[in-house]
């Protein structure tokens, strides 16, 4: 970590920062050094990916999804140095300088009333990088001064919910943040504001319907601070109607959204990179409602709708899940011989699966007509056509073995292995040949 | 136990995979490997010679189970039989397949065998005698297929067991035996 100089980023498994409530992301540079002259203990923070968000700048190591990290909030920043436009800085990596203000004993403070100055250095080492509009959105988000709006309303937030934490509506392990409405509303927040001001008074009911519309959010938060204590403390004394309405409010909040989703104006070059880390961060509530694999055409889904306005094509799903390969994920993409691609846990075992399967059409019914694609899906509790997927693969596995008939296409357990073709009248009187035999010809 | 005429069939015969051709490398093989002792213990105790792939063979059908095997199916388990040499294809399109329980060696041992037996080593007789002739009587040759004796025979005849001579038609080749 990066010493007692700056604060530590929280991260997501899959190495994507933790952002703090209200907070969103603007801008990423790759390959960014920091580096401070003043300061003897600065930490060495070499090649980075760089996040400009409203409220912060965060650092976070490029080698590593769980390496080093820092953060520096824009609130300790005292001024921004403009460019020097010099014959020298065409050929050097080009530089951003601003000035923080610290503690005497060298802490960057978060008031921005600190004793002492240092001169920070950012070195963008990143190619094709466009350093006058990160340079802009620098400046906008510093002047905009969103982490004291932000501030306030975590405070007024945390006295109408008693005991809540600061966190607000994320969660530290970087599940998905289901305030995708209060995301929705930000944006037309800072669109309303860029407009004429003139336009404020006509505008008087909006400003109504966004307080209103705070509550909510408010409203949500508490609901879910419930539902977290719930399902950890109690969950033996449960009642019905109680499990209905969390299973209610669970949809509910799955289906408000992402509130800062990585677009390709935020991220540029490194849009499908930070694309995936996201997706990863989100599929891991779905993928355990799922049972642990779910079909990437729900995913996109789901993802998109989570994200609301912000959609991504196909293409760039299935981009950001291939690059989970080069990411320390907990998650990963499957294709299957059929060619069907699902999004798997990575410690998801198809041993437990083949052990139901094989438990399921060894019973008398089973043993008798074989199995369907819905029988396992109804056992299994996943979609048929994902059923179908886990039985063709417990076929080609030897587990199974296909009837096709007028009757349509059925399983039966694979008794092949039990006959021996020197003796074809040979009946082990053990085994599941044996057990099908009697099971057949009782039916008869 | 389940009987096609008085052939006993084994137990596997109601297992409606049986008839289904397996995709499955391993499972596959097995099941050709079945299939294909199933044909020849049936072909060698019912005694047939040729197996029609667009005709009806009891043996492709269960109608306790209702299935039956496919073209595909039929023709993948005969061609492996082929490939094996106990069988081979009477014509271009594989309609037809000749089913060697004994191989051609076999039945040359066979010949040689009953040749012996009757005291026949100099002697002539005609294909036609031996296909149905008093002397074949309760024997294997009673009743072959005359494409398997012929193949027979010329392989005799390439060892110089015996000596073909062509007579005006088909009716009236002979055999002169010289072993």
């Amino acid at each position: 970590m990066a010493g007692n100089w700056l604060e530590a980023v929280e991260l997501t498994s899959s190495g994507r920062p933790v952002l703090l409530p209200s907070e969103i992301e603007c801008s990423l540079l790759s390959a960014v050094d920091l580096e401070c002259e003043d300061l003897p203990n600065f930490p060495n923070l070499k090649s980075g990916i760089l996040t400009l968000t409203t409220h912060r700048l965060l650092w976070v190591s490029d080698s590593s999804s769980q390496g080093a990290s820092s953060a520096i909030p824009l609130a300790s920043i005292s001024h921004i140095f403009s460019a020097k436009k010099s014959l020298k800085s065409i050929f050097a990596s080009p530089r951003i300088r601003f000035q923080l203000s610290v503690s005497p004993d060298g802490r960057v403070s978060n008031s921005g009333s600190g004793s002492r100055s240092v001169v920070v250095t950012m070195v963008v080492r990143g190619k094709g990088a466009d350093l006058d509009v990160f340079l802009t959105k620098f400046w906008d988000n510093w002047r905009g001064r969103a982490w004291e709006t932000g501030n306030a309303d975590v405070t007024s937030g945390s006295e109408s919910v008693s005991g809540s934490t600061s966190s607000g509506l994320y969660t530290k392990e970087g599940t998905v943040r289901m305030v995708g409405v209060s995301g929705i509303l930000r944006k037309e927040q800072e669109m309303w504001e860029t407009t004429d001001k003139s336009l404020q008074d006509a505008f008087q009911d909006l400003n109504a319907l966004m307080s209103k519309a705070k509550e909510m959010v408010m409203l949500a938060e508490k609901m879910r601070q419930k539902l977290l204590s719930g399902s950890t403390s109690q969950p033996g004394a449960a009642e019905d109607e109680e499990l209905g309405s969390k299973q209610e409010m669970q949809d509910w909040l799955l289906s408000v959204g992402i509130i800062s989703p990585v677009t390709k104006e935020s991220a540029g070059a490194l849009y499908h990179q930070q694309l995936s880390r996201q997706l990863a961060d989100f599929v891991r509530l779905p993928l355990e409602r799922a049972g642990g694999m779910i079909n990437l055409i729900d995913i996109y889904c789901l993802f998109n709708r989570a994200r609301g306005t912000e959609l991504i094509s196909p293409e760039d799903l299935l981009q950001a899940c291939f690059l989970w390969e080069k990411f320390d994920v907990p998650v990963m993409l499957r294709k299957f011989d059929s060619g069907v691609m699902v999004i798997q846990n990575k410690s998801h075992s198809d041993e437990e699966i083949f052990a139901r399967i094989k438990t399921l059409a060894t019973k008398p019914d089973a043993l008798r007509t074989g199995i369907s694609a819905s029988d396992a899906a109804i056992t299994l509790g996943v979609a048929p056509g994902m059923a179908k997927e886990h039985l063709l693969t417990a076929e080609s596995k030897g587990f199974l073995c296909r009837d096709i008939s007028p009757d349509g296409f059925r399983f039966y357990i694979n008794l092949f292995p039990e006959i021996d073709p020197n003796n074809v009248y040979l009946v082990k009187d053990y085994g599941v040949y044996d057990t099908w035999l009697k099971v057949a010809s009782a039916s008869r | 136990m389940q009987k096609l005429g008085d052939y006993k069939l084994p137990q596997f015969f109601n297992y409606p995979p049986y008839f289904t051709l397996q995709p499955v490398r391993d499972t596959r093989e097995k099941q050709i490997q079945l299939w294909k002792e199933l044909i020849l213990d049936y072909c060698r105790t019912q005694k047939i010679f040729v197996i029609g792939l667009e005709e009806d063979f009891p043996l492709f059908s269960n109608p306790v189970i209702e299935r039956s095997l496919s073209h595909e199916a039929r023709e993948a388990f005969l061609s492996i039989l082929v490939s094996d040499g106990r069988a081979e294809w009477l014509d271009k399109r594989h309609r037809k397949c000749l089913i060697l329980w004994h191989r051609i060696q076999e039945w040359a041992n066979i010949i040689l065998n009953f040749v012996k037996e009757n005291g026949l080593e100099d002697s002539v007789m005609t294909v036609e005698e031996i296909r149905s002739g008093i002397e074949s009587r309760g024997t294997e040759l009673h009743g072959i297929d005359r494409t398997i004796l012929m193949r027979a025979l010329k392989l005799l005849e390439q060892k110089g067991k015996l000596a073909i001579f062509k007579g005006t038609t088909a009716d009236d080749e002979g055999v002169k035996f010289s072993i």
